[in-house]
Parts: structure tokens; C-alpha cells; sequence
């Protein structure tokens, strides 16, 4: 696999929040009021028992703490860092209902697995060899979450992975003021401990086929993600100042610094989208301090897919909403980028109709976010493997798809979800799995 | 403002609080700062004959993140010479002649008793307090709670008192015992002024668990020590209220036991305490807790009317009665108000593990838990341990036909 740098850009991001230190996290551990059939505990794709390890963290019992949260979801560490709580955990949090400021459950799930780390505390060994065998596809949150349990019950995992780095967007695609590649990465080599073996370099359609992995393998989960960035026709030379916001966002998190010193320079941005990737990339660019951050999105406020939570800090930060704008004209023109713009409205039909054009605006960049692309052509051909709305087709207990043999999980089969809804779909795949190898 | 000034055994304080005896009373220098800061008066950190005292000498619980919710100490009583400790109660009353001055006194033989009396009256001593409650250190030598434990002893040792004081004799009573009310008897009949109470409750404060030894440690050994703080309050409350509502006993209180705030005091005195005497909340906080007290105190007053302190003294001892003394035909159920309920649930897990299983979750039906109201004993647990205030409240009913088992 390969190393990170040590002079990634991200590292220049300070955390947005900060982690909590021994007596923040007592403290906070006795505001639980350790509710009966907590609704926190619905909230959390895993099932975290949440009052369980918070419990655990006020009697001075951190392990208790940890294993708690690792049970349910083996990448506590990063969800604890890159999960929306605000939507989530913290969200069902009671104390909403009394006005008071919710238990800070992810500070504190960091907390408890920071801490275990820290003093290389372990708590998993692979089961007994059970003779089975899985591949794994695509070296992201959800299969590693799979592979874990696998290995738990004696199965050996081995993750087919195209690029040469671990982790998918877990590692490369979370925003770096919330959690840096090397928690993913931290979390990764304890998962490889148990056993699991990871072939770089294999992407599915090329080196490796699909076919063949059914053959050779008791089963298969296919934790592919999403394809690369959207692209928008670019009038002009092909420049680096127009970019896909994920590939951006990578290149941030895990390229040398030195590779993009001229963001140093770059004095207005245009993020294109409305959805969480775009609130990202413009609250990383302001991180980066530029000074002009423009998002357009085509439609309004009310219809960005992004989270409202989000929306309010980048609007804090001072992030330009332009919202009923498109771009209709992208030309490269030497360091910077010219952006024709229409106005825009959407009809009493949900259609989004462009208007009169507006001042052009000139960028140092432009970031595409209007979402990644679907592998469903990849795939398609496959018996058994069906897809709705570009998402694959799985059974909701299972995550089993229409092929006896294949599993699917994570933002494939969910259409891009949080990295917990990875975990929660990798487990559960692995488990029907093990269920069908041992009762099938 | 109300006015705060009180008389207890005819000797007047400017208000009701008093500092207990304890290290907070050690030094001229420091009674002299808390009459300054608004204390009403001060019992001096107990005399006797010389003794050395260890280190380390404190311990104490937190409870949920609350520093010091139980306090307890090996401390014996002052360890600086008799002749300094006069000197400067001369010199405190003298700068402070308004305040009440107490002279915590313990020693043995009846002569020793004959001339530290002489010798603290003769500084200006407003009373003296005789020690019969220190749980530790001293008790093994007879004195301290030895004394309280033993009522024909206190008797006897309260009646020299009483035959060579001039001031009036508060004797100080131990909680280590079965039944307060019968040392406080004893004191009456060797013709004490009036009691205090509670003095500390013998107690291991906690353990070490990585080296087995208890706290507080010195040099790798521990020993019992005196509990006090907000945990003893209860404690104390119920026996002050003994002693105030036993007809043989009918002496005033000093009310002693984890008091914190004025709201604290007023239930000492409610219970009737005819002042109080504080320490642990000043370990913590320090001198300046009184402004506090002094101020609820006096809002307190005015709200309901009290001209003085003294007026406070026993209103709520003809409540205080005997368990069969109680309407057992009044009854009361619970009832859950769902726009106030956070749909935390305890209420639900209390009732089914530590109730009477009358409250469910029906979320088909409403958001909040329900009462199945025949069911329910009107014991008060959800009520207590609901976080949301006014969620649930306790509301009177007729009383169901006994269950049928």
C-alpha cells in the first residue's frame, strides 16, 4: 500500500472539533442521562449502544468504552470524526427536547477509541479457519467492514482494489478539518491484522473479472462505490484550475502539498452543486483561506441536498451562496477560469429552466460537484445484478443482490451515503454470509 | 431585608450561622476573615492537651463529576499550644465583640475540665462546646465519641461542666450510636444549655484499588475516619428532628450536617435547629458561602413572612411522625404529561426493574410513557428520576380496593 506524505495539505487544516480530553470526557459522560431504548441508538446506522459506552466512559472504564463502539462498527474511530451527528446520534439526543445542548456522543466515541489506541489496546482475533473464502471489491469502509467480521468468524477476505491506496473516499474523501486520511488509514492496519489481504492495483473490468472472482471465490461483495466526478464541457485548454470537487478534495487529503502550491494564490472560487461534496470543497477552500468562495446551485436553498448543518457553518465562514444560477460557459484562460452564468427558475413541475444571463464571473478555480458517476454499465451485464436509479438492486437484511454469490454494500448499492452506512451494509453483508456458509 | 439577628441560649449573633469546629476555625486570623465575610459566629477549632497530627488527613467522594459530595478527615483537634489559641480568641472578641465566640473544648479528668473552663471564659468565651462526637484518633483515648457513646458518662462530664461554667454548655453529639435521643437525654440531665449535632459518622472515605490501601493514606496506612458533607445531611435532619420532638429532652439545637446554602439551613431549623453551624461547604468554597446564605435567608423570610430567624425554629417537627401515625387511606398516582416528556424512557425502566411495572411505551398510541393507574402504587420513583421538570406529577385519587394477588 501506498505511504501517506507527510506534507499533505490537509495537515495545514486544524480540526473543527477538537477532541476532548480526559476530564471534558468525564464530565460529558455524566450529562448521559442513560435513556431506556435511547433514541440515539436508532439514530446510528450500527446500532451503537450509545449509553452503554458512555456509561462505560463515567465509571472510568475506556476499554469497556471502545469495545462497546467496536462491536457495533470496527470504523468507530473515523465515524466518531466524519459522521453528520447533527442528523444522526446527536440529533435523537433528548436533551433537543429540553433545550439543552446535546451529549456530544461523536467527541466522545473519539474519545474512548482515541484513548484505547493510544495504549494499543487490542480487541479482535480471527476465528478458527472455516474454509471459506471471499473477495472483496474496492478497498473502501464497507468492505473492510465485511472483512472484519469475516475474519471474526474464520473466513479469509481478500479486497480487490484499484488505486494503490486504502480505504476509499474514507481515506481520501473526507473533508480535512473533520478527520485526516491517517485515522482511516489507523483503522485500516488494525482491520489487516486479523488477516485480511488487499491486492492493489486490480480494478474490476480490466485486470479482474467478475466472472471469474464467482468462480474462484465462495462469494463476492462488491464495495465499489461511485465513479469519478462529473465532468462539464470546458471550452479552452485543458487546465488544472478546473477539477472534479472528490478528485480535489483527494488530491487535498492525500497528494504532496507542493503539488498544489498555486491554491495558495487562487483568490476566488466557484464550487458548481448543492449537495454535501460541494459544501465540503467550498468550506476546505475557505480553510485554505481564499477569499472569495462563490457555490452556485441551480436550484434554491431548500432543495440542496447537502445538510442544513453544514450549510449554516459554510455560510458562517463566508461562503457566497448563489443559489437559481448555472454555469453555461466554462473557459480555461491561462491561470484563471472565465464562467458564463444564467439565472435560473424552477418550474411549478420541479424542472429547472434557464433565464438571462448574468455577469460573467472570473475564477482561479473551478470545482464540479453535481455528483459521481454510476457503474452500472460495469456491472450490468452480470446475471443477477440489477440496478434502480443507478443504485444496485440489494436485499435489505442481506445485502444480497439478485446472484446467489454477490453482495454489494456501501455507496454502490445506497447511492452514496455517510461512511457509517458503508460499515452498517459491509457488516451486514458479512454476516449473511457467514450464516450461509454455516446453515446455507 | 429581614432581620437576621438571633438568640440562641440568650446570647445573640447577628445571624444564625455559625462555624462548626474545624480546621476553618483554627486560627485567629482566620475567624476574624469570616466574621468579616458575614458569619454570625464561630465554634473554635477543639482545645485540649497536645497532640501532633499525620499527613495526609483528608479524603472525599465525587459523585457524576461533583467534586466532594462526602467529605472525611483524620484530623485530631488543634495541635498549637493552648496559650496561642487564647491569646487570639482574646484578641478575636475583642475586635469582634457583636459575634458569637464558642470554646470547643475536650479533655479527661475533672480538674483539666475546672481549668480549661476558667481559662476560655476568661478570654470571653460567649459559651463553651463540650466535644463528645470526634469518631477518631481521640475516642481511643477515652474522649471524643468514647464520651458520646457512653450517656452516664456524658452525664457526669456535662454536670462538672455545668458546675464550673459561667457561659452555657452546648454539648456536641456523636451520630455513631443507635439512638440519638438517648446521649441528648443524658445531656439534658447533667443540665447541658443545649446540643449540637451531628458530629462526623465514623467512615473509610474509599480505596485504593491499584494499592489496596484505603484513603486517606499515610505513608501506606490508613485509619476510620469522620464522614460529613452534603451526602450526611439526611442524616443529621432526622436527628435533629428526633431530639426536637422527644418532650424529655426540650433543649435548643445547634444544627450541624452537611450544610451548604441558606435553603440547607432553613431546613435544620425548620426541623428545629436553633442556629447552625457549617464547615465542609467552606473546605470547598471557602469564607464567602455566607453571603449567599445571609441573602436567601433574608428573601426567604420576607416571602413567608418570618419577622425572625427564631420563628423559623420547629414548624416542620409536628409534621415529623411515627410511620403508623401516617393516613394510610390518602392516595396518589402518577401522571405523565407528554408536552413536557422528553421521551427519555426512565421513567419506564424504573417502574418495570425498581417499581410496579404501571408504566409502558405505547408509541401507536402517544409519544410519552403511560400509567396504567390501577396499577400504580403512587411511590414517586418515576417522579424522581424523570429528567424534564413538570413531566410527571403526582396526582391525588381515591384509594383502589387492596390488590388481589
Amino acid at each position: 500500500m501506498k505511504k501517506l506524505t507527510s506534507d499533505r495539505f490537509e495537515t495545514q487544516f486544524k480540526d473543527f472539533k477538537p477532541a476532548l480530553n480526559g476530564v471534558e470526557a468525564f464530565e460529558e459522560a455524566q450529562r448521559c442521562i442513560n435513556c431506556y431504548d435511547a433514541p440515539c441508538i436508532k439514530a446510528c446506522p450500527t446500532g451503537i449502544d450509545i449509553p452503554k459506552f458512555i456509561r462505560r466512559i463515567g465509571s472510568n472504564h475506556v476499554r469497556g468504552a471502545a469495545k462497546t463502539i467496536l462491536d457495533s462498527n470496527i470504523f468507530g474511530l473515523s465515524c466518531a470524526e466524519c459522521c453528520p451527528v447533527e442528523t444522526l446520534c446527536e440529533g435523537a439526543c433528548v436533551y433537543n427536547d429540553l433545550n439543552h445542548k446535546p451529549i456530544t456522543i461523536g467527541k466522545l466515541q473519539r474519545f474512548a477509541i482515541e484513548t484505547a489506541y493510544d495504549a494499543n489496546m487490542e480487541f479482535y482475533k480471527p476465528g478458527k479457519a472455516s474454509g471459506k473464502r471471499v473477495a472483496l471489491v474496492g478497498a473502501g469502509p464497507a468492505s473492510f467492514a465485511a472483512a472484519h467480521e469475516l475474519r471474526i468468524h474464520g473466513v479469509e477476505a481478500t479486497i480487490f482494489e484499484k488505486s494503490e491506496i486504502a480505504g476509499g473516499l474514507n481515506t481520501t474523501g473526507i473533508a480535512p478539518y473533520k478527520m485526516r486520511a491517517e485515522v482511516s488509514l489507523r483503522e485500516i492496519e488494525r482491520i489487516m491484522k486479523m488477516g485480511v489481504k488487499v491486492e492493489y492495483g486490480k480494478e474490476l473490468g480490466r485486470n479482474l473479472q467478475l466472472e471469474q472472482l464467482v468462480k474462484d471465490f465462495d462469494a463476492v461483495f462488491l464495495g465499489l462505490g461511485l465513479g469519478a466526478d462529473s465532468r462539464i464541457d470546458a471550452k479552452g485548454p485543458a487546465s488544472p484550475r478546473i477539477m472534479g470537487a472528490v478528485d480535489f478534495i483527494a488530491k487535498l487529503k492525500t497528494g504532496p502539498a507542493s503539488d498544489l502550491a498555486w491554491l495558495k494564490k487562487v483568490r476566488t472560487a466557484l464550487v458548481i452543486g448543492g449537495g454535501n461534496t460541494a459544501l465540503d470543497a467550498c468550506r476546505e477552500l475557505k480553510g485554505l483561506g481564499v477569499g472569495h468562495v462563490v457555490v452556485s446551485y441551480r436550484r434554491g436553498e431548500a432543495d440542496m441536498s447537502g445538510y442544513v448543518h453544514e450549510f449554516k457553518w459554510a455560510r458562517q465562514e463566508g461562503v457566497d451562496f448563489w443559489f437559481y444560477t448555472l454555469p453555461t460557459g466554462v473557459e480555461a484562460a491561462g491561470d484563471g477560469v472565465k464562467v458564463a452564468l444564467n439565472r435560473t427558475k424552477v418550474t411549478s413541475a420541479g424542472k429547472v429552466e434557464t433565464l438571462e444571463e448574468m455577469a460573467p464571473l472570473t475564477a482561479d478555480l473551478v470545482l464540479v460537484a453535481t455528483g459521481q458517476a454510476k457503474l452500472e454499465s460495469l456491472l450490468a451485464q452480470t446475471a443477477g445484478l440489477k440496478f434502480e436509479k443507478g443504485r444496485l438492486v440489494v436485499d435489505a437484511k442481506t445485502g444480497r443482490t439478485g446472484h446467489a454469490k454477490i453482495y454489494a454494500g456501501g455507496d454502490l448499492a445506497n447511492g452514496g451515503m455517510e461512511v457509517v452506512n458503508g460499515v452498517a451494509e459491509g457488516k451486514r453483508a458479512a454476516l449473511a454470509m457467514h450464516e450461509g456458509f454455516t446453515h446455507g | 431585608m429581614a432581620d437576621l439577628k438571633t438568640k440562641f441560649l440568650g446570647i445573640e449573633s447577628p445571624n444564625p450561622f455559625w462555624l462548626a469546629s474545624a480546621p476553618p476555625t483554627n486560627t485567629g486570623g482566620q475567624v476574624m476573615r469570616a466574621f468579616e465575610a458575614g458569619w454570625g459566629g464561630a465554634v473554635w477549632k477543639t482545645l485540649g492537651k497536645p497532640i501532633t497530627n499525620v499527613s495526609s488527613r483528608f479524603g472525599a467522594i465525587d459523585y457524576a463529576g461533583r467534586k466532594v459530595a462526602g467529605f472525611n478527615n483524620i484530623e485530631l483537634i488543634t495541635d498549637r499550644p493552648l496559650d496561642v489559641n487564647l491569646r487570639e480568641m482574646a484578641e478575636t472578641k475583642r475586635r469582634f465583640p457583636k459575634h458569637t465566640l464558642v470554646a470547643s473544648l475536650m479533655v479527661e479528668t475533672r480538674e483539666e475540665w475546672k481549668e480549661i473552663i476558667k481559662q476560655v471564659e476568661d478570654v470571653g468565651s460567649d459559651a463553651i462546646e463540650l466535644n463528645f462526637g470526634c469518631p477518631h484518633g481521640m475516642c481511643e483515648r477515652g474522649m471524643g465519641s468514647a464520651v458520646g457513646q457512653e450517656p452516664k458518662l456524658l452525664e457526669l462530664i456535662t454536670s462538672w461542666a455545668k458546675e464550673f461554667a459561667r457561659v452555657p454548655v452546648i454539648v456536641k453529639l456523636t451520630p455513631n450510636i443507635t439512638d440519638v435521643t438517648r446521649p441528648a437525654q443524658a445531656a439534658k440531665r447533667g443540665g447541658a444549655d443545649a446540643v449540637s449535632l451531628i458530629n462526623t459518622i465514623k467512615s473509610i472515605i474509599a480505596v485504593d484499588i491499584n494499592d489496596f490501601v484505603p484513603l486517606p493514606k499515610v505513608a501506606g496506612k490508613s485509619t476510620n475516619g469522620g464522614y460529613c458533607g452534603p451526602a450526611v445531611k439526611p442524616i443529621a435532619l432526622h436527628m435533629v428532628g428526633s431530639i426536637a420532638r422527644d418532650p424529655a429532652i426540650g433543649i435548643p439545637i445547634s444544627g450541624i450536617g452537611g450544610i451548604s446554602d441558606w435553603r440547607d439551613a432553613v431546613e435544620f431549623m425548620l426541623m428545629g435547629a436553633g442556629n447552625v453551624q457549617v464547615c465542609t461547604a467552606v473546605m470547598h468554597y471557602g469564607y464567602r458561602i455566607v453571603e449567599d446564605m445571609i441573602e436567601g435567608l433574608s428573601d426567604y423570610m420576607d416571602a413567608k413572612g418570618f419577622r425572625t430567624p427564631m420563628e423559623i425554629t420547629g414548624k416542620a417537627v409536628p409534621n415529623y411522625r411515627e410511620w403508623g401515625e401516617l393516613d394510610q387511606s390518602y392516595h396518589h398516582v402518577a401522571e405523565i404529561h407528554p408536552e413536557a416528556c422528553i421521551g427519555c424512557n426512565l421513567c419506564v425502566v424504573a417502574c418495570d426493574d425498581g417499581g410496579h411495572q404501571c408504566i409502558s411505551v405505547k408509541p401507536e398510541i402517544r409519544r410519552a410513557p403511560i400509567v396504567h393507574e390501577p396499577e400504580c402504587v403512587g411511590c414517586n420513583l418515576c417522579e424522581l428520576v424523570c429528567p424534564s421538570p413538570g413531566a410527571i406529577t403526582m396526582r391525588q385519587t381515591e384509594r383502589p380496593a387492596p390488590h388481589q394477588y
